[in-house]
């Protein structure tokens, strides 16, 4: 696949501040990328040095192998949908579609025909002649979205457009989002703070926090292997433990806050290290495990509330006097577990996680 | 929401009503009347025309109108090429607490009278003038040079009188426009005069509109301005009205010529709405 952007040691300073910190990373031609990350992590930063709004202090950036620096947005061959979307209100529909094409000076036919397939495209055939106070959030959503996509951009910035839209049709818009980057084929380049949306449309997730990648990897991956502890707590859902490092070798024993002792997996080199943060995701524990498994911690947990939510109900259990969270297989195996139970319960020690550090 | 029209309302609404049907219709229908009245060739008074007839058939009136009509005209078009840039400056380039600055750095000439003001233009642009009096000790002329009593300063005066009027609505009105509706017209590939002209006039075309029909109408209706800095050639229309009422002591044509001024604004501004396709109620909410 070749690459559509390249970005190497990219970093912008402002003042004593350092909002983008030597980024590097590479986006291939048709692919889905995202930059999770929490707010104020540098992600809007650095898009809006990818569609020209800001330079950056140093590093390079180029676009399709062309350098972009000093370029202003009106030039590159990118197009971003802006958070609060910025339809133009006193447009109708069909001109804030055509508005760029209008600027290169695009036949009145060929813009006509062009945005009336853009808008059979998202599905809102006929509602080129609306002003654009009389569409729902979703299809102002949809219109912003045309309105880049028309100009057939190199790359498809998108800065958290979601947002604003409310929990069922955010569900709707992820799918119809990856329906339509794959029937376009453009690169979409989209930020995001929340991990659902970064998940379930990328191909790549790059990991952000405090200005640098801290990983960019598949979304599977991320999950399951993430690569620092950072990566551990904020994709997905997670118990985290801090513990103080036992013994090392053979195998890696921690000592967790609340007292118990687990067998881990270290994540990352552990040698010399004395604490150690510990992830378990709800879903590794296991209750009432069979007593041949090996490689088990075991332990007793007491459960305290039982969250259902179909099938994605989880338990919230004491272990010592932390609380954790335990989610229960789909196949109501658990249905009869009351509050104030206690059960025999046990992780494997792959799943145990552990990084160095506080 | 609409209120019923009760008792209790009433009763906060009378001084109002009161003003407004005592000292504004009342006085207007009188006027009209006046306008109405007139002498036949014995000396009776009647009804009559002819009053509003003067001002087509007295080429001096129609005249004096057009001019007056023209250079408020001018003035408007003129305070809004000076204010744009400033009200834009103030909403959307300098910070939040910068943009209160400098909104009441504008306003505070403005609390003192435009009396006042116009003397200050006075006292920096006669022959005796701080202005001549620089230029003089500098060199660049030889004798004083009088800048009074001529059109440019005249118009000059009045696009700074009406200043004011045009730059509030205005900074109103772009204080609304999103900041990313500028940025997304840039990416979008709109060079500097676009984003301008297609994003940023239409934006704010309602504050356009509405200061404009209120710089209009003062500058039309000014008399002092026109009257101090114009001097006596100013013929400004309102001076046409102070000599028929004054001068003349003709109440009836002075009636008739007021009439006349507001109609003939009403007019002017109607044809402007039109033309610019904006909407009088969307304008004034």
């Amino acid at each position: 696949m070749p690459v559509v952007l390249d970005i190497v040691d990219l970093t912008k300073r402002f003042a004593d501040f350092v909002a983008v910190d030597n980024v590097c990373f590479q986006a291939e031609e048709g692919k889905f990328f995202s930059i999770l990350g929490p707010s104020g992590c540098g992600k809007t930063t650095l898009l809006r040095m990818i569609a020209g709004f800001l330079e950056p202090t140093s590093g390079s950036l180029q676009i399709r192998g062309k350098d972009m620096l000093g370029i202003p947005p009106n030039r590159r061959p990118v197009n971003l949908v802006f958070q609060n979307l910025a339809l133009f209100p006193m447009m109708n529909v069909a001109d804030n579609i055509g508005f760029g094409l209008k600027r290169q000076r695009c036949p009145k036919k060929e813009i006509a025909s062009k945005t009336e397939a853009m808008l059979e495209r998202v599905h809102l055939s006929g509602y080129g002649s609306k002003d654009i106070s009389q569409l729902s959030g979703g299809q102002k959503q949809r219109v912003a979205i045309a309105r880049a996509l028309v100009l057939e951009p190199s790359i498809l910035l998108l800065d958290e457009p979601l947002g604003a839209l409310d929990l069922k049709l955010r569900e709707q818009m992820k799918i119809e989002l990856k329906n339509l980057q794959r029937e376009v084929g453009t690169t979409f380049i989209y930020i995001t703070h929340d991990q659902s949306e970064a998940l379930v449309m990328s191909d790549t997730v790059a990991v952000m926090n405090a200005g640098r990648f801290e990983q960019i990897d598949t979304p599977r991956n991320l999950y399951s292997r993430p690569a620092s502890s950072f990566v551990a707590g904020f994709v997905g859902e997670t118990n985290i433990f801090a513990a103080s490092v036992e013994d090392i070798s053979p195998t890696l024993r921690l000592r967790a806050e609340n007292g118990v002792l687990f067998k881990a997996t270290a994540m990352q080199e552990m040698a010399g290290a004395k604490k150690g943060r510990l992830f378990i995701r709800p879903e590794a524990i296991i209750l009432e495990p069979d007593s041949g498994l090996d490689n088990l911690n075991r332990f007793e947990v007491t459960v305290r509330t039982i969250l259902f939510d179909g099938s994605n109900t989880k338990i919230l259990a004491m272990l010592g006097d932390r609380e954790i969270t335990v989610a229960l297989p789909q196949n109501q195996q658990f249905a009869h577990i009351t509050p104030g139970e206690t059960v025999s319960a046990g992780v494997h020690i792959d799943a145990c996680k552990c990084y160095p550090g506080e | 929401m609409k209120f019923k029209l009760s008792s209790g309302l009433f009763i906060f609404l009378t001084p109002v009503l009161l003003w407004l049907f005592l000292l504004i219709v009342i006085p207007q229908i009188e006027l009209l009347l006046m306008s109405l009245r007139g002498e036949n060739n014995l000396g009776e008074p009647i009804w009559t025309f002819a009053n509003y007839l003067h001002f087509f058939t007295e080429e001096i009136y129609w005249y004096t109108f057009v001019r007056t009509a023209t250079y408020a005209i001018i003035v408007t078009v003129l305070t809004f090429i000076v204010t744009f840039p400033v009200a834009f400056y103030i909403t959307k380039v300098v910070s939040k607490r910068l943009s209160v600055f400098l909104t009441i750095l504008l306003l505070v000439p403005f609390w003192v009278s435009e009396l006042v003001r116009v003397y200050g233009w006075m006292i920096l642009l006669r022959e005796s003038g701080v202005l001549n009096h620089i230029m003089l000790s500098l060199g660049l002329i030889d004798k004083p040079v009088e800048m009074l009593y001529n059109d440019i300063s005249m118009i000059m005066g009045l696009v700074y009188t009406s200043m004011l009027f045009m730059v509030v609505p205005l900074i109103s009105s772009l204080e609304g426009m999103d900041d990313s509706l500028i940025e997304a017209a840039h990416d979008l590939g709109a060079s500097k005069w676009t984003i301008f002209t297609r994003i940023v006039i239409p934006y704010a075309a309602p504050g356009i509109t509405s200061g404009s029909i209120v710089v209009f109408m003062l500058a039309l209706g000014n008399y002092l301005t026109p009257n101090l800095m114009g001097g006596k050639n100013s013929l400004w229309f309102t001076e046409q009205i102070y000599n028929q009422f004054i001068a003349s002591f003709n109440w009836n044509q002075g009636a008739a010529f007021g009439f006349l001024l507001l109609l003939l604004s009403s007019l002017i501004i109607w044809v402007g709405l039109k033309m610019s396709k904006q909407q009088l109620g969307r304008v004034l909410s």
